[in-house]
C-alpha cells in the first residue's frame, strides 16, 4: 500500500473482512463483531497497520499511522462498547505520542541523558504483544497437528491429582442434579419457615466444624425446597470465598467435598 | 545384605526386556489417560529405569514397524493413539470432524496465561490490549485453565494458570516443552 492514501478514499482501508473468519469460532456475539476484521485487539490492529505501511516498528511514522487506525476505528461501528474502549484508550494514546511528537524537544541540560523518544513505551508493548501473537499462532498449530491423533477412549483430565480442587462450573452440576432431582419429588409443597442467608451459613459453618469433611451432595439434599437449596448454594459460594474453606473433588466426576483448611 | 540384593537382582531379571515391554504395552492401552512411568514402575514393581527403557523400545518399535498407533509422551505420561497421517480414515469411521476451533482472542489469552501463570486478568489486558473477559470464560468452560488462587495485593484479584488438560490438548509433555517466549523475536522489522 501507498503512502499516497487520502482520507477521501475510506474503501482503500477496507481489509479483507472475511479472510480468516471462517476459522474464527466466537465466544460471544459481541466478540463477533470485533472479529469482523480479524483483530484480536488494539495492538493486533496497530501491527497490521504498521506492515501495511512497511513501516519500522522501531520508527513508527506515529502520524500516518494514528490516522489510519482512527480511519479504521470508524469502520467499526456497533462495536461491542467494552471492546470499543479498549480501542479508544489507545487512539488515545496515539495521538498523545503525535502530539508530543510535535513538540519541539527541549535542550538537553548538562548531566542528563537523551530524552526518552514518545514512541518508546508504545513499541515495547508491540514487541511484547507481538511475542505472545506468535505463540498464540503456535498454539493453534500444535491444536490442530493434535487434532488429528486419536486415542483409545475418553481422557479425563487431572485424575492423577488425588485432589483437585472443583470448580464453579461443577458446583453448578452439582446443584442442578439437585435441583431436578427436588422437581421429582415435591408433590405437595407446604408452607414453610424460610431460613436466612445469615443462618445457613451459620449451619454450614457448625457442621464444617462438627465434621471435617462435608459432601456437598449431602448438605444440598438436606434442603425441602427451591428457595433453601439456592439459599444453601450461594451459603457454600459465600463460605469458601470468605474462610478458610476448601472445595476438593478427589476423582473426576467423584464428590464435591467440603474441608476446612487447617483448624 | 549382599545375598539380599543379589536375591533382588535375580527375581528382577525373572522378567525379559519382552516380557517387560509387554506389560507395558498392556498398561498404556487400559489407562484412559497418559500413564507415568512411577504408576508403571509401582504396578509393575520394577525400577523406573528398567520401566523407562521399556517404554523407549516399545516406543521405537512403534515408529520402526510404521505402525498404525504411536506410543507418545504428553502431560507427564505415555499414551497410545493413532498416528497423525491416519487422521481422515479414522474420521471417516468415526464420523467426526474437527472440533471447534478457539478464537483468535481466546488463544492470545490463553499464550499469555501459559507463559505467565498465575496471572490475573489486569495483566493479561496490558498485555493483549484488550478486555479478555469472555476468552477467560471460554477457558475455563473448556478446562483449559484453572483457578490459581487470590493474588495478594490491591482487591486480590483471582489468578489463572493452565491444566493438565492444556497439556493433553495442545500435546505437551509438560510447560516446559513449550518454546521460550524469548524465542519468537523473529518479528516485524
Amino acid at each position: 500500500m501507498h503512502s499516497s492514501m487520502t482520507q477521501q478514499e475510506p474503501e482503500q482501508y477496507s481489509f479483507d473482512f472475511f479472510g480468516e473468519t471462517a476459522e474464527i469460532v466466537a465466544e460471544s456475539r459481541d466478540e463477533l463483531k470485533l472479529k469482523i476484521g480479524q483483530f484480536a485487539g488494539p495492538l493486533d490492529l496497530l501491527l497490521y497497520l504498521i506492515r501495511q505501511e512497511q513501516a519500522n516498528i522501531f520508527d513508527i511514522p506515529i502520524a500516518r499511522i494514528t490516522d489510519e487506525y482512527l480511519i479504521y476505528i470508524r469502520l467499526m461501528k456497533n462495536m461491542d462498547i467494552v471492546v470499543a474502549a479498549d480501542f479508544l484508550v489507545m487512539a488515545a494514546q496515539l495521538i498523545e505520542i503525535k502530539t508530543k511528537m510535535l513538540l519541539p524537544r527541549e535542550p538537553l541540560t548538562p548531566g542528563e541523558d537523551e530524552v526518552e523518544d514518545p514512541r518508546q513505551e508504545l513499541v515495547d508493548r508491540l514487541l511484547e504483544y507481538e511475542r505472545y501473537k506468535s505463540a498464540a499462532e503456535m498454539l493453534y498449530e500444535r491444536s490442530t497437528v493434535e487434532q488429528a491423533v486419536f486415542t483409545r477412549g475418553p481422557i479425563e483430565s487431572d485424575d492423577n491429582n488425588a485432589e483437585v480442587s472443583a470448580t464453579v462450573f461443577d458446583l453448578i452440576t452439582v446443584f442442578q442434579k439437585i435441583l431436578s432431582r427436588q422437581k421429582e419429588e415435591i408433590a405437595m409443597e407446604i408452607e414453610r419457615e424460610e431460613i436466612s442467608l445469615a443462618d445457613m451459613i451459620k449451619t454450614l459453618r457448625k457442621r464444617l466444624l462438627e465434621q471435617t469433611e462435608l459432601k456437598l451432595l449431602e448438605f444440598f439434599e438436606e434442603m425441602h425446597s427451591h428457595r433453601e437449596l439456592v439459599t444453601a448454594f450461594i451459603a457454600v459460594l459465600e463460605i469458601v470465598r470468605t474462610e478458610g474453606v476448601n472445595v476438593i473433588q478427589k476423582n473426576t466426576f467423584g464428590d464435591i467435598i467440603l474441608r476446612k483448611t487447617s483448624a | 545384605m549382599e545375598t539380599q540384593t543379589e536375591e533382588q537382582i535375580e527375581e528382577r531379571q525373572v522378567r525379559s526386556t519382552g516380557e517387560l515391554m509387554a506389560m507395558v504395552e498392556a498398561l498404556v492401552f487400559v489407562a484412559d489417560e497418559p500413564i507415568t512411568v512411577r504408576t508403571l514402575a509401582e504396578i509393575l514393581e520394577e525400577d523406573r529405569e528398567a520401566v523407562q527403557a521399556a517404554v523407549e523400545a516399545l516406543r521405537s518399535e512403534y515408529d520402526d514397524r510404521e505402525s498404525g498407533l504411536q506410543l507418545r509422551e504428553i502431560a507427564g505420561g505415555w499414551q497410545l493413539a493413532t498416528r497423525t497421517e491416519l487422521h481422515e480414515t479414522v474420521r471417516k469411521f468415526l464420523r467426526t470432524k474437527p472440533s471447534a476451533k478457539l478464537s483468535l482472542a481466546a488463544l492470545e489469552t490463553l499464550a499469555v496465561i501459559a507463559y505467565k501463570q498465575p496471572v490475573t486478568i489486569p495483566e493479561i489486558l496490558d498485555i493483549r490490549g484488550v478486555q479478555s473477559a469472555s476468552a477467560i470464560k471460554t477457558l475455563l468452560e473448556k478446562r483449559l485453565i484453572v483457578t490459581k488462587g487470590h493474588k495478594e495485593t490491591v482487591g486480590r484479584p483471582m489468578q489463572y494458570g493452565t491444566s493438565k488438560e492444556f497439556l493433553v490438548h495442545f500435546g505437551l509433555k509438560d510447560l516446559s516443552e513449550l518454546p521460550s517466549i524469548e524465542d519468537f523475536e523473529d518479528l516485524v522489522q
